[in-house]
């Protein structure tokens, strides 16, 4: 038996839009995403045998309609916008690291007790939504074109008119801040 | 010998790009040793899941 799709489609809209937002950093080009999603989802017709499958295939679509919203924004993420992000993310390494560039003693990273039962939590994924927030903007527009949109650095690179040794910069202070947001905000009070 | 610092970098970019024989013998040697970044490690894997799952490849 079908669910009622119209029904689940305006119960997703906040996750859609959410993530649209989250990755565009833009209130009004993640609308059109999303209603461009929402036209192509109505219009859309095979049958789906759950919401998840539902759901996954809604995302997809999204996901194409923001690399669109991407691939026509010229070059926005210029190496010159880049170098703004960059002093803050410098304090956080200095915060990490000793001046021989260990880790400093209350800095060293501890054991994540079981990710996997955090996943499970509706207030991880909360946690983790305020993490992604908290990077700065073009920072975290990098890494989410990698992680969640999957491109390729190469791709990157071609769309944000960054060389490829600076977007794996990049992509490594997304990666130390989240963890390190991660491992404040989350594990540290989860207990190891 | 590689310092905390550097490993970090290997640690995110060997999910970029393949590394060179040389840079994972480098890491594999400083990642024994260092528990601090044996832990970064893991948790570099945690992220990568953890954005999969977010980013709808898996339904939650």
């Amino acid at each position: 038996m079908e669910f009622d799709r119209q029904s689940e489609l305006n119960a997703l809209r906040p996750d859609l839009l959410r993530f649209a937002r989250l990755q565009l950093r833009d209130a009004g080009a993640a609308e059109d995403a999303v209603q461009d999603t929402m036209l192509a989802a109505l219009t859309g017709g095979h049958a789906f045998e759950s919401r998840s499958s539902y759901k996954t295939w809604l995302i997809a679509i999204l996901r194409n309609k923001i690399i669109d919203i991407i691939r026509g924004q010229s070059r926005e993420v210029a190496a010159s916008s880049l170098a703004d992000d960059e002093a803050g993310d410098d304090l956080l390494a200095e915060s990490l690291f000793d001046r021989r560039g260990h880790w400093q003693p209350e800095t060293q990273p501890g054991r994540w007790a079981d990710p996997e039962a955090s996943f499970e939590q509706q207030q991880f994924w909360a946690v983790f939504e305020a993490c992604l927030d908290y990077l700065p903007a073009k920072t975290a527009r990098v890494f989410m074109m990698r992680e969640f949109l999957g491109f390729e650095t190469e791709e990157i690179c071609k769309e944000t008119g960054i060389s490829s040794s600076n977007c794996w910069v990049v992509l490594h202070r997304a990666r130390m801040g989240l963890r390190a947001c991660l491992e404040t905000k989350w594990f540290a009070g989860a207990g190891t | 010998m590689l310092n905390c610092s550097q490993a970090t970098e290997l640690m995110s970019q060997e999910q970029d790009r393949p590394l060179a024989l040389s840079e994972r013998i480098s890491l594999r040697l400083h990642v024994w040793i260092c528990t601090g970044c044996a832990n970064y490690r893991r948790q570099m894997r945690v992220l990568r899941e953890a954005c999969r799952r977010f980013g709808g490849w898996d339904s939650r």
